[in-house]
C-alpha cells in the first residue's frame, strides 16, 4: 500500500490529479487515529500531516484558520491561550489532527447545546475528486452566500474533498464548569433526570448517564451563574432524585467515559444516535446481549459494547427509529459490516449523486464504506 | 432594475393552458390560480422592486400532491418557483413568466410537539413566530427570530437560512433544524436528517438549508425548541463614533461574553428611529449600542454590570441599563422600527446585507460615506454589531428617474467593499436575484462551478427556482466535463459526455 505524503495543497492537487487519470484510489489520512474505522482496504494513503498550521487567528473576529494537519492539542491549546474554545467539544485519540475531527464529524458532550463539528466549520479551501481547487463558505461567523458546503464537508470523512485549509468558528470558553451527579438511577430514571434538567432554565450543557448508574449533569459559564445554577438544580430535579456536586478532576474522567464510550468492555463498539426518548428501550432490548453501554447528549447518543459481531444492536437501533455506526470491530466483522446504517434507496442515490458531484472518478471511493464499493448491493 | 431574469420559454407558454388543466387535476377546487387579475398578488415577495406575475400559482395541501405537480412539471420541462410566505429581501421567490409558483401557505399544521426530546415538528407554512406560540405555555420557544418572524414561514427561514438579532448566541436556522422531508424536482420524497442530532451519512441537511429553493421543495420541518431563558437584560450605550463602539464590542467577546443580541445603529438611523418611537436615545452620539444578555438572573445581574465597565473603559459617553422588561423593550423599539422610520424620511429604501470581520467596521463605514457622495444618495446603518452583519439602508426616491438603478449601483459597491475586506456579499437575506451577478465577485468560477454540480445532483435538468443565486446557467453536462490538464486530456481514449 502506497503511502504520500504532500508537502502543500499544489502537492495535493496534483496527487489527485494524476489518480484521477490513472483511476487510482486515495484514503486521505489526519493523524490515523480512526484508520480502523470502516471495511479494510489497499487504497493509497495521503497523509495531510504536513499541511499544518494556523494561518490566521483574531480572537476578537472569533475566527481561526488553519491546515488540516494542524494537531488538534495545538489548536486547543492556542484557543485555551486566549481563553476561547472549540465549542463542539472536538476529541481524539493522542495525533489526532483538526482535519480527521472536522471529517469524522466528531463532537463531544456539549454537542446537545453548542452543536457538532458541522455548525463550526464556517469555511474552507480543498481539493475536488476532479483536481480542482475549490473555496466554500467564508472566513466571517455570519454568512448564507452560496449553498452552504462546509455542512457537507463535516462528517464526509474525506470523501468529497481534500480540505487544504479550514475556517473555524471560536467561542470563549466558559470561566467555570461545574458537574453534578445522581447516583443510583436505572436508565429511564437517568433519561427522564436528564430531559427535565435539559429542558429546564438552569442552561444545562451537556447530560450523560454511564451504566453503573451514575448521570452527570454539566453547568457552565460566569462563576455567579455557574453558583445560581447549581443552587437551583437540585429544586427543579426534586421529583427524579438529588443531586450533589462532585470535584473537577473526578468530572473529568466521568464525561470522557460517557463523551468517547473508549472505557465499555467488549470487542465491538457501535454509536447509536436515537430520538432520546427510546434510549432506555434501547439498553433494555439489548440486555440480553451481554452489552456494555454509556449514555450522552441526554440519551440521544448510546455507545454500545458487546463481545461478537451481532448485529443487534443495528436493528434495534433502526426499531426504535435511529441508526447504529460500527465504530470498533475486527477486521472480519468490519469487512463484512457497513460501518453506516445503510440509508433508504432513495436517500442512498440521492448522496451517490452529491459525492458525484465533487469526485466523479471516485478517486475517493475506497472499499472503507460499502456504499462506495458497492451501492446498488446494499440492503434497503 | 438591472438584474435580467432568463428569456420566458415560448413553447412552454404555448402550452400554458394544458399545464392549468394538469394542475387541476393534481390539486382541485381553488389550489390553482391562473386569471390573471388573480395572479397580480403573487408577483413580487419583500424584494418589491422587482415584479413578474406568474405563469400559475399551485397552493397544494398534501405532500403527494407536492410531488405529483413537481413529477408532472419534471416530465413536461416547466420550471417551478417554490414560494413561502413571500418575505424575501433578496427575490428568491420572484416568479417567473414560464414557471408554475408552488406556494406552501396551506401547510399550516403544527404536527407534533416533543418536550421531553425538545423538538416540534411543523409542516413549512407554520410561521416562525406560531413555533413559539405554540411551545411558549411550556416554557419553551424557537430560536431564530428573523424580524419578519410574525409573517415569514418556518419553510422560508430553512430556504433561506434564516438568523435574526440573537443569532449570535443561538445561531441560525441550520442550527436549530434537525430534520426535513424533502420532495425533489422529480417527485421523489426523501427525509433529510432526523428527530435526533447528526443523523449519520453526507449531512444534505446541511446543504438544504440555505439553498434558496433550488434543491428541493421542503414539506415538513423538525426543529429544536429551547427553554425559555429565565430573564433578559438589556443595556443603551452611546459612543461618540463607530470606533469606540466597535472596540466595546471586541473587548466584550474578548471578556468572554456572547451577549443574546448585540446591536448597533450610526447618527442617521438613531436620528430616524428616535423622531418616529420617541424612546429616548440620546442624539448626540455617533453610534448607539444596544447589548442584551439573557438567562438567570444572577448572570445577567453579572454581565450587565461587566458590559457597562467595559464601554466606560472604551470612552462610552451614556449608559442606560433597563431596569424592568417595559424598559428593555422600549431600548428595542427604536432599534425594531429602524427600517419603517428611515421609511419615514425617505420615500424609498434599499436594504443591503453585507458581512464584514468586525475589526474593518471604522474603515468601512468611512468609505460607505465617500459611496454615498459619490452616488448622492444617503444611507443609515444598522448593525448586527456581534458578528459583524452590516445592514446599511440606502435612501432613494423611485419616482425620480435613474434613482433606483444608482441605489442599486451604491449597494452593489457596498457589497464589493464588504468582499474586498475579507467579508461576503449575505449575512442573513440570501443571494435570490439580488446579489446574483455579483458572486464571482466572492467566488472563482471553480468555486461557482463546484457549487452548481450539487444543484445538478439534485436536479440536472435546472427546472426548479432557475434565474437565482448563479449568475450564469450552466448545463449539467458542461458542468461534468473534466477539464484539461498540463495540456493532456485526462483519460484523452474515453468517449466525452
Amino acid at each position: 500500500m502506497a503511502f504520500l505524503q504532500p508537502r502543500d495543497a499544489d502537492d495535493l492537487t496534483e496527487i489527485v490529479r494524476s489518480a484521477a487519470s490513472a483511476g487510482e484510489k486515495l484514503e486521505l489520512r489526519g493523524g490515523g487515529t480512526k484508520a480502523d474505522f470502516g471495511a479494510p482496504r489497499a487504497a493509497t494513503v495521503v497523509s495531510v500531516a504536513a499541511l499544518s498550521g494556523v494561518i490566521d487567528y483574531d480572537p476578537a473576529e472569533l475566527v481561526l484558520t488553519l491546515r488540516p494537519g494542524t494537531p488538534l492539542a495545538e489548536v486547543e491549546a492556542l484557543l485555551a491561550a486566549e481563553g476561547q474554545m472549540l465549542a463542539f467539544e472536538p476529541w481524539g485519540a493522542p495525533g489526532a489532527t483538526i482535519g480527521g475531527v472536522i471529517a469524522a464529524g466528531v463532537a463531544g458532550s456539549r454537542r446537545i447545546t453548542a452543536g457538532s463539528a458541522r455548525d463550526h466549520l464556517l469555511g474552507f479551501q480543498a481539493v475536488s475528486g476532479r483536481g480542482e481547487s475549490f473555496v466554500a463558505g467564508a472566513k466571517v461567523v455570519k454568512n448564507v452566500t452560496g449553498y452552504d458546503l462546509p455542512k457537507l464537508m463535516a462528517g464526509s470523512w474525506g470523501r468529497i474533498g481534500a480540505m487544504t485549509e479550514l475556517t473555524l468558528k471560536a467561542l470563549p470558553a466558559p470561566r467555570m464548569t461545574t458537574t453534578m451527579v445522581a447516583e443510583g438511577l436505572g436508565p429511564a430514571a437517568a433519561h427522564a433526570l436528564m430531559a427535565c434538567a435539559l429542558g429546564s432554565n438552569a442552561d444545562v450543557s451537556a447530560a450523560a448517564h454511564l451504566a453503573r448508574g451514575l448521570t452527570l449533569l454539566r453547568v457552565a459559564g460566569f462563576a455567579p451563574s455557574v453558583e445560581a445554577r447549581c443552587a437551583s438544580l437540585p429544586g427543579i430535579v426534586s421529583a427524579h432524585c438529588t443531586v450533589r456536586r462532585v470535584a473537577d478532576d473526578e468530572a473529568a474522567g466521568l464525561w470522557d467515559e460517557a463523551m468517547t464510550g473508549s472505557g465499555l468492555a467488549g470487542e465491538t463498539c457501535w454509536r447509536v444516535h436515537l430520538p432520546p426518548r427510546h434510549a432506555p428501550s434501547l439498553v433494555a432490548r439489548l440486555e440480553p446481549l451481554g452489552i456494555d453501554w454509556a449514555m450522552d447528549w441526554g440519551g440521544s447518543r448510546v455507545w454500545i459494547a458487546h463481545a461478537g459481531s451481532s448485529l443487534a444492536v443495528r436493528q434495534a437501533a433502526a426499531d426504535l427509529g435511529g441508526e447504529a455506526t460500527l465504530v470498533r470491530a475486527d477486521a472480519a466483522m468490519r469487512a463484512a459490516v457497513p460501518p453506516f446504517q445503510p440509508r433508504a434507496p432513495g436517500l442512498a442515490a440521492l448522496e451517490q449523486r452529491v459525492r458525484l458531484a465533487f469526485d466523479p472518478k471516485g478517486v475517493f471511493a475506497t472499499t472503507r464504506f460499502a456504499e462506495d464499493a458497492h451501492a446498488d448491493l446494499l440492503p434497503a | 432594475m438591472s438584474i435580467k431574469m432568463p428569456v420566458p420559454d415560448q413553447a412552454t407558454l404555448a402550452k400554458r393552458a394544458r399545464i392549468v388543466a394538469a394542475m387541476r387535476s393534481i390539486v382541485p377546487g381553488e389550489g390553482v390560480i391562473d386569471d390573471p387579475d388573480a395572479l397580480r398578488p403573487w408577483e413580487s415577495d419583500g424584494l418589491t422592486a422587482y415584479r413578474q406575475p406568474p405563469m400559475l400559482v399551485v397552493l397544494p395541501e398534501t405532500v403527494e400532491q407536492v410531488a405529483a405537480v413537481l413529477r408532472w412539471c419534471h416530465a413536461e420541462g416547466v420550471k417551478v418557483v417554490p414560494r413561502g410566505s413571500g418575505t424575501s429581501l433578496s427575490g428568491g421567490a420572484l416568479p417567473l413568466a414560464d414557471a408554475v409558483l408552488l406556494g406552501m401557505g396551506k401547510f399550516k399544521k403544527i404536527l407534533r410537539i416533543d418536550y421531553e426530546d425538545r423538538i416540534a415538528v411543523v409542516q413549512p407554512g407554520v410561521t416562525n413566530l406560531a413555533i413559539t406560540q405554540a411551545v411558549e405555555g411550556r416554557g419553551f420557544y424557537y430560536a431564530p427570530d428573523p424580524s419578519s418572524q410574525i409573517a415569514c414561514s418556518i419553510g422560508g427561514n430553512v430556504a433561506e437560512n434564516s438568523g435574526g438579532v440573537h443569532c449570535l448566541k443561538y445561531g441560525l436556522t441550520t442550527n436549530n433544524v434537525l430534520g426535513v422531508e424533502l420532495v425533489t424536482m422529480d417527485g421523489e420524497i426523501v427525509r433529510l436528517g432526523a428527530d435526533y442530532p447528526d443523523a449519520g451519512g453526507l449531512d444534505l441537511l446541511g446543504v438544504i438549508v440555505g439553498s434558496e429553493g433550488l434543491l428541493g421543495v421542503v414539506t415538513e420541518v423538525t426543529v429544536r425548541i429551547l427553554p425559555k431563558p429565565q430573564t433578559a437584560r438589556a443595556v443603551l450605550l452611546g459612543f461618540p463614533d463607530a470606533e469606540s463602539a466597535g472596540a466595546c464590542v471586541a473587548h466584550v467577546i474578548a471578556e468572554g461574553i456572547i451577549p443574546a443580541g448585540m446591536e448597533m445603529m450610526d447618527r442617521p438611523a438613531i436620528h430616524a428611529a428616535e423622531a418616529f418611537v420617541k424612546v429616548g436615545y440620546p442624539l448626540d452620539v455617533g453610534a448607539l449600542l444596544i447589548v442584551e444578555v439573557d438567562g438567570p438572573a444572577a448572570e445577567c445581574d453579572h454581565l450587565i454590570d461587566e458590559i457597562a465597565r467595559i464601554a466606560d473603559a472604551n470612552g462610552a459617553t451614556s449608559s442606560l441599563i433597563s431596569q424592568d422588561e417595559a424598559q428593555r423593550v422600549a431600548f428595542w423599539a427604536g432599534r425594531k422600527a429602524a427600517f419603517p422610520a428611515v421609511g419615514r424620511i425617505s420615500p424609498d429604501y434599499y436594504c443591503m446585507d453585507g458581512t464584514i470581520p468586525r475589526r474593518r467596521l471604522p474603515e468601512v463605514l468611512r468609505r460607505m460615506e465617500a459611496l454615498s457622495q459619490k452616488y448622492g444618495l444617503g444611507v443609515a446603518n444598522v448593525f448586527h454589531a456581534g458578528d459583524g452583519n452590516l445592514h446599511p439602508l440606502i435612501l432613494y426616491d423611485a419616482n425620480i428617474p435613474g434613482e433606483l438603478d444608482r441605489a442599486e449601483e451604491f449597494g452593489n459597491d457596498i457589497l464589493r467593499l464588504c468582499v474586498e475586506v475579507g467579508g461576503v456579499l449575505t449575512g442573513e437575506h440570501g443571494v435570490g436575484i439580488e446579489k446574483r451577478d455579483l458572486m464571482p465577485e466572492m467566488f472563482a468560477p471553480d468555486d461557482l462551478a463546484q457549487q452548481q454540480r450539487v444543484k445538478c445532483a439534485f436536479d440536472p435538468e435546472l427546472l426548479l427556482n432557475p434565474g437565482k443565486v448563479f449568475p450564469t446557467l450552466h448545463r449539467c453536462a458542461e458542468l461534468g466535463r473534466m477539464h484539461v490538464h498540463h495540456g493532456q486530456l485526462p483519460f484523452a481514449d474515453l468517449p466525452r459526455f
